[in-house]
């Protein structure tokens, strides 16, 4: 009898294992690396410094800096608004959270 | 191909004003965004109202699909007229290689040339890296299963791909993934070199986010699990040992003596199997059995004769 073989990719939990430089980053956001400074200044980012003085960042940093720049290039938001929105976004989502809690 | 009513989805009038067109679209934008809109087919909406906007905007767009003429009902087939485009000129409308994210309808109408910086939903930007591979971003929805019991999915991605002739085509692509056990809403699937290809470069990777379904029983809450427990008044007053379904199997839950409706029972590290993992709650719920025989109501006489109860002590004003 003919096999099938199905291809499977092993996927990896991208948080756990990324502490992102600011070159990977941008990259991985099609930016250039001054649009992430803007972001880690506006407060909307968190950069940690290394050993070197170099700027690293938690593996979550790509969600939130997708969604922002989603936000400034879909809504036309000044990163200002897009740090405002986020924050009522987490807002938003902790009340949610806690409605499911108590429902 | 489906004909698309770009004044329906924008909800205007076929005479709309330009002012008109760009303020139901900032309206309409931050409705659908799929960053904020909790809407079910936010993204979808979101995608269609930037094609609306893109076509309606620009004047020449707006007058060649006006040309069209009235007559057509969105979802109709149709056929564009044989003189189509001439006299029109689209290229050099902000030219760009962006993710293939409009429809059939709009990329025959006003090519692929033509395409704006309009939103296009989970792609990042337009324009390709020139030394490496695009990377790709999507979001799936996930059943709770996959994170509690690891396992393989199967998802169909939408994808645009470079054809033969260097032209961006969007391709249905299946993909079969092994889900890491413990992921968590919002977080992220690598899946090394499955982005695109460009070229003779290495191909980019592909990022799927992940949020969850509900669940039949258990309610998500970050690492943590909810389950409610209907329990019975003599199980909740006296204390009990019950079976409880959790992620890992039946187990056997003791129940104090004296809980009441609302308690919460911890289990720790119960919950989503992540690192570190989450604790799995039962909220009780003290189910009444119904009165729906003699004895039943007897059995409820009894207890009312026998125990001096007042349920609504602490409503009275004085006492």
């Amino acid at each position: 009898m003919a096999q099938t073989t199905v291809h499977v990719f092993p996927g990896v939990i991208f948080e756990h294992h990324s502490h992102l430089t600011v070159t990977e980053l941008s990259r991985l956001c099609t930016v250039e690396a001054p649009v992430i400074a803007d972001l880690v200044e506006e407060g909307i980012l968190e950069a940690i410094a290394d050993e070197h003085g170099e700027w690293r960042f938690r593996g979550d940093a790509l969600r939130r800096a997708l969604t922002a720049l989603r936000l400034q290039r879909d809504l036309q938001i000044n990163l200002p608004g897009v740090a405002l929105v986020l924050e009522l976004l987490d807002e938003r989502e902790q009340l949610r959270r806690a409605l499911r809690r108590e429902r | 191909m489906e004909f698309k009513d770009y004044y329906k989805v924008m909800g205007l009038a076929r005479d709309a004003t330009d002012a008109q067109i760009k303020k139901a679209y900032r309206r309409l934008a931050r409705k659908y965004h799929p960053d904020v809109s909790k809407e079910k087919d936010a993204e979808a909406r979101f995608k269609e109202l930037g094609e609306a906007y893109e076509v309606l905007k620009s004047p020449e767009k707006r007058a060649a699909y006006d040309q069209l003429g009235p007559g057509h009902r969105a979802g109709e087939d149709f056929k564009p007229p044989p003189d189509w485009g001439s006299g029109f000129e689209f290229a050099g409308a902000g030219a760009g290689a962006g993710g293939s994210n409009y429809s059939d309808f709009f990329d025959t109408l006003f090519g692929r040339a033509a395409r704006g910086r309009a939103g296009t939903g989970f792609d990042p930007g337009d324009g390709f890296d020139q030394g490496q591979g695009r990377d790709h971003h999507a979001k799936v929805m996930l059943d709770l299963d996959a994170t509690l019991q690891g396992g393989t999915r199967t998802f169909t991605l939408r994808v645009p791909q470079l054809n033969a002739d260097g032209r961006l085509e969007s391709k249905e692509r299946v993909l079969n993934v092994q889900i890491p056990k413990g992921i968590l809403a919002g977080q992220t699937i690598r899946l090394a070199g499955q982005g695109f290809a460009t070229g003779s470069a290495a191909p980019g990777d592909l990022y799927i986010e992940v949020e969850f379904q509900a669940h039949r029983l258990y309610r998500l809450d970050g690492r943590d699990l909810y389950l409610d427990l209907p329990v019975a008044p003599w199980e909740a007053a006296l204390g009990a040992t019950v079976k409880t379904p959790t992620p890992a199997g039946i187990v056997d839950l003791k129940i104090p003596a004296g809980a009441h409706g609302g308690s919460k029972l911890r289990l720790k590290g119960r919950g989503v199997p992540a690192t570190p993992p989450g604790d799995f709650y039962v909220v009780l719920e003290i189910a009444l059995p119904p009165a729906v025989d003699e004895k039943s109501k007897a059995a409820y006489l009894a207890m009312a004769a026998a125990l001096p109860f007042n349920p609504r002590a602490q409503l009275s004003a004085q006492s």
